[in-house]
């Protein structure tokens, strides 16, 4: 039990004066996902994704593979923004709160780079 | 570990039911949360048949009735029973909403009436405001300036400006909207809830104010702040017809202004 007043427990360690610029991130790479979606869904339906050749050929587009690099960290980026946000929703305890936004943020980096290994890999390979 | 059933006190359990007395003709059935702290059980929820015949026709009439006629155990907050003091707030068949201002006839059939949910309950439908009035008190909910006032005047506001802090100002401090909020369910510690915030953008757009830049960095944190997402619950729930979540976004956009 703690004789803290409730005045005193609300203002804890006091603001952060943090939190503007990740929330205008979300929405940035919000935008930048609607539009490399846009082109990655159009790209696609016009791709004969049976054949290999095709597909790797597209990849090695100069055009596409930026493009697609950019897709990858963008999704990688947004995503781990959300991530944060339900881990900081969700888990109280500090301990595992701090150990699981640090995992998350190893996996989207992994991810990211794995992807944009792949695709420069391919691209240049074509 | 993650837990899937409340506590073993929080589990409710079924009630006393009281019938009305022989020879009422529109009988309504009230079933109301009741919990004890001192008795050592869990809480129950208890069923009143309330003849509305002799009854006024709000929610806060029949509670009153209940209470004078068939139970006076039952405890519940109530002053002004016209919606400006905002005591009565309590969660009515599912949402939140003031006993006093909503109808019986505006639920189908057995009104259910519950405390203001997520909030420790200090007996029946009492819940425990403190967080939520140390909440609004750190916000400094009062005018601050380094301009002295006009000797022979009080300070000067433009229609316009006045304008500004009409709605926000008529923020009852009810907590219908931050008991609604699911961020608020989960983070009231850290997270400041819709009131609060309501209540911090009165100050921000008040013309006369002159700590704007302190306000915002008071609120620019990543619980007190940003633990709003855009749900909604508190414009839905306010039983003023106000827009906490319209003044959260102005505050957000308040914020990234400052940056650009």
């Amino acid at each position: 039990m703690s004789l803290r007043t409730p005045l005193g427990r609300v203002l804890g360690l006091g603001s952060a004066k943090d939190g503007t610029g990740h929330w205008w991130a979300q929405r940035v790479s919000a935008a930048a996902l609607v539009l490399l979606g846009l082109w990655f869904a159009v790209a696609l339906t016009g791709l004969p994704l049976g054949k290999h050749d095709a597909v790797v050929g597209f990849i090695g587009a100069p055009l596409n593979a930026v493009l697609l690099i950019l897709l990858a960290a963008t999704l990688a980026y947004h995503s781990f923004l959300g991530v944060q946000v339900v881990i900081e929703d969700y888990v109280h305890a500090h301990g595992a709160k701090v150990l699981l936004l640090t995992l998350s943020r190893f996996a989207h980096i992994l991810l990211a780079v794995a992807s944009i290994y792949a695709i420069l890999r391919i691209g240049i390979a074509a | 570990m993650a837990q899937f059933r409340l506590p073993r006190n929080s589990r409710i359990q079924k009630g006393k039911h009281f019938a009305s007395a022989s020879g009422a003709s529109r009988v309504r059935q009230f079933a109301v949360y009741r919990y004890d702290p001192d008795s050592g059980e869990n809480p129950r929820v208890d069923t009143y048949d309330v003849d509305l015949d002799s009854c006024g026709p709000m929610v806060l009439d029949a509670l009153i009735k209940i209470k004078n006629d068939i139970d006076p155990t039952l405890t519940f907050r109530r002053s002004c029973r016209e919606g400006i003091c905002g005591s009565c707030a309590m969660n009515i068949d599912g949402g939140n909403t003031l006993a006093c201002t909503r109808a019986i006839e505006d639920s189908g059939g057995t009104v259910k009436i519950y405390p203001l949910p997520h909030m420790a309950v200090v007996k029946d439908l009492v819940p425990d405001l403190t967080n939520f009035y140390a909440q609004y008190a750190s916000i400094k909910p009062w005018l601050q300036t380094r301009t002295p006032p006009p000797p022979d005047r009080e300070r000067l506001q433009s229609k316009e400006d006045q304008e500004l802090i009409d709605e926000p100002s008529a923020c009852i401090l009810c907590a219908c909207c931050s008991t609604s909020c699911p961020s608020y369910w989960w983070n009231s510690d850290r997270y400041l809830g819709p009131a609060a915030l309501l209540a911090a953008y009165r100050w921000l757009v008040d013309s006369r104010d002159e700590a704007t830049g302190e306000r915002l960095d008071d609120l620019e944190d990543p619980f007190r702040l940003y633990r709003c997402h855009t749900i909604m619950n508190c414009t839905q729930s306010c039983p003023k017809g106000l827009n906490p979540a319209k003044a959260i976004a102005e505050t957000k956009k308040m914020l990234a202004s400052r940056n650009h």
